[in-house]
């Protein structure tokens, strides 16, 4: 099999040329990430704690079955050859070839594992820095426009850097996925500490609340709202990154599998990770959606 | 910042409150607004002060000056002898709006009013006794969405009366309320304040309210030729609480004060 004799270092030499491509893609998962956190917010909604009714998951069912259909009509009985348009039954059967060679679960899961880690550390940095600009306006005019330029680099950018200065290894691309699930959460938070009902923080005051009580007791929970939906988007943030972080240099991943697939020619392998990309964040989603609904019936 | 408030309010002494000249100006757009100029004022330990006076002419800001919220720009004020510090802790504020953490049950709100450090035990205790003074045991599980605002304000009274306050504020507590309710109100604070004996500087526009809780009314207004509120005059009100609603006495200070706030009282025709 050509996939085990290919190492990260090819990978690399390609990323020159490969730069607007990953561009293009990091677009496209830009897109994709958002709508996955849009249609998971309005199920929410729907659901309003008493289940979803089996008119919404029939609804919503509609569209993935038809584009199934469409797919699979399409592999099958038209004339587009299988190099530009693989059958459900080759990705499926991709999927298990991979998996035969162990190589799928290591991929899905040290995915998984960088997305994670990247999350839970972006996401920390992100809800310290949205607490101290939110709370203090001299750390807001101090830090508001250095953070705002800095989040305005494409996440593209950091890789050269990142790479330069972290190496090849999980380093650099947790980084890059920490600084890209930071950025939500901070602008959440800072933006919603800084709109909590004085009113709540002025009685909080004259009932004796020192600064540190005052933001756990008042601030911090009128503001969990904030806080999950900034979550939610610093998660769709941090598969975008992800991607962008295997494409450019790994040697394992789904980010790896896209970029390796492209240059065997595996359109079915595309395919494949372009699927479990689209389930992965979406259950990841969901998850964060149930965390969601527990924490708003307990603060909301 | 003093930390002398007991657990349990039943020991805390009621405070003398003194305003020694004070006035209060902002600075607007177009120079200095001035709201508050020399208030000079005695009120006496669990006596009962009403802050009467038309919409916007600084009873709140008085109010937040004795709490410490806010700080004078001239003169001082002390509590039993000593300066108000920065949300002073001898006292206790209840509100325009209920003020409540939407979040939090009843019983955790009230909690919210006990002085620092005060233990669980002891704590719940006194969540316990207040749920009754304010007649909410029933309702100690709920949250502040699930109840009427009558109801929200009996809890926001609770929560001040939590640390048992030398000085209780109250800035129109009631203003909110339907006139039943409002009536049912002020006789529970009649109650309160017969079971723990603070001093009670109330923020009112209701005459008639003034006129039932308060030992004296202090009327503030504007003269036509000098910016700023300050005291136009006090009025003692007579009888024991509770008072009858209908005497004749309280018809005519009735009378006087609505005179004084420009609006005819038709009294005697």
């Amino acid at each position: 099999m050509s996939f085990d004799e290919r190492g990260g270092a090819s990978v690399l030499r390609h990323s020159g040329s490969e730069g607007r491509r990953a561009a293009s893609l990091f677009g496209f998962a830009d897109s994709f990430g958002f709508s996955a956190a849009g249609t998971a917010l309005s199920e929410t909604d729907g659901a309003d704690g008493r289940g979803l009714p089996a008119r919404a998951v029939a609804l919503g069912l509609v569209v993935p079955v038809a584009l199934f259909a469409l797919w699979w009509v399409a592999a099958e009985f038209s004339a587009i050859p299988d190099y530009l348009l693989p059958s459900p039954a080759q990705v499926v059967n991709a999927g298990i070839e991979l998996a035969q060679a162990g190589l799928l679960g290591t991929y899905i899961a040290i995915s998984l594992q960088r997305v994670f880690i990247g999350f839970a550390i972006g996401t920390s940095i992100g809800l310290a820095l949205g607490a101290l600009v939110g709370l203090s306006r001299t750390a807001s005019l101090l830090l508001s426009s250095t953070l705002g330029a800095i989040r305005a680099v494409p996440s593209l950018a950091w890789v050269p850097l990142l790479t330069i200065y972290l190496g090849i290894y999980e380093t650099p691309k947790i980084t890059l996925i920490a600084i890209g699930a930071a950025f939500p959460v901070f602008t959440t938070v800072a933006g919603a500490l800084r709109h909590v009902d004085p009113y709540l923080v002025e009685a909080g005051r004259a009932f004796g609340l020192s600064r540190g009580r005052l933001l756990t007791t008042v601030q911090l929970p009128a503001v969990v709202p904030s806080i999950v939906s900034g979550l939610r988007l610093a998660l769709a943030q941090a598969w975008l990154f992800l991607v962008a972080a295997e494409l450019i240099a790994s040697s394992m991943g789904l980010g790896f599998l896209l970029t390796d697939s492209q240059n065997n020619g595996r359109m079915d392998r595309i395919y494949l990770a372009i699927l479990l990309l689209a389930i992965l964040g979406k259950t990841t989603d969901a998850l964060i959606g149930l965390v969601e609904k527990a924490l708003l019936r307990r603060w909301g | 910042m003093s930390l002398t408030a007991p657990a349990s309010a039943t020991a805390t002494p009621a405070l003398p409150v003194s305003l020694n000249g004070v006035g209060r100006s902002f600075t607007a757009v177009d120079g200095e607004r001035i709201v508050l100029r020399d208030v000079e004022l005695r009120i006496a330990p669990g006596e009962i002060v009403a802050l009467l006076g038309p919409s916007g002419c600084g009873k709140s800001t008085l109010l937040r000056q004795i709490s410490g919220l806010d700080r004078p720009t001239s003169g001082s004020l002390t509590i039993d002898g000593s300066r108000v510090a920065p949300a002073d802790q001898r006292c206790a504020v209840a509100f325009q709006e209920p003020r409540l953490l939407p979040w939090r049950t009843v019983a955790r709100n009230i909690e919210l009013g006990l002085p620092r450090g005060t233990d669980r035990k002891r704590g719940a205790e006194r969540v316990s006794e207040l749920l009754e003074l304010v007649q909410l045991g029933h309702a100690a599980g709920q949250k502040p969405r699930e109840i009427s605002g009558g109801m929200a304000q009996r809890v926001s009274l609770a929560r001040a009366l939590a640390r048992g306050p030398g000085v209780l504020l109250l800035d129109e507590p009631f203003g909110a309320l339907d006139a039943l309710t409002r009536l049912t109100m002020q006789d529970l604070l009649i109650d309160i304040h017969r079971a723990e004996p603070a001093t009670i500087v109330l923020v009112t526009h209701d005459v008639d309210e003034a006129l039932a809780l308060a030992d004296r009314v202090v009327l503030l207004g504007t003269r036509f030729d000098r910016p700023g509120a300050t005291i136009s005059r006090i009025i003692d009100v007579p009888g024991a609480r509770p008072r009858d609603r209908a005497s004749t006495v309280l018809a005519r200070l009735r009378a006087q004060l609505l005179e004084a706030l420009g609006v005819p009282s038709h009294h005697g025709r």
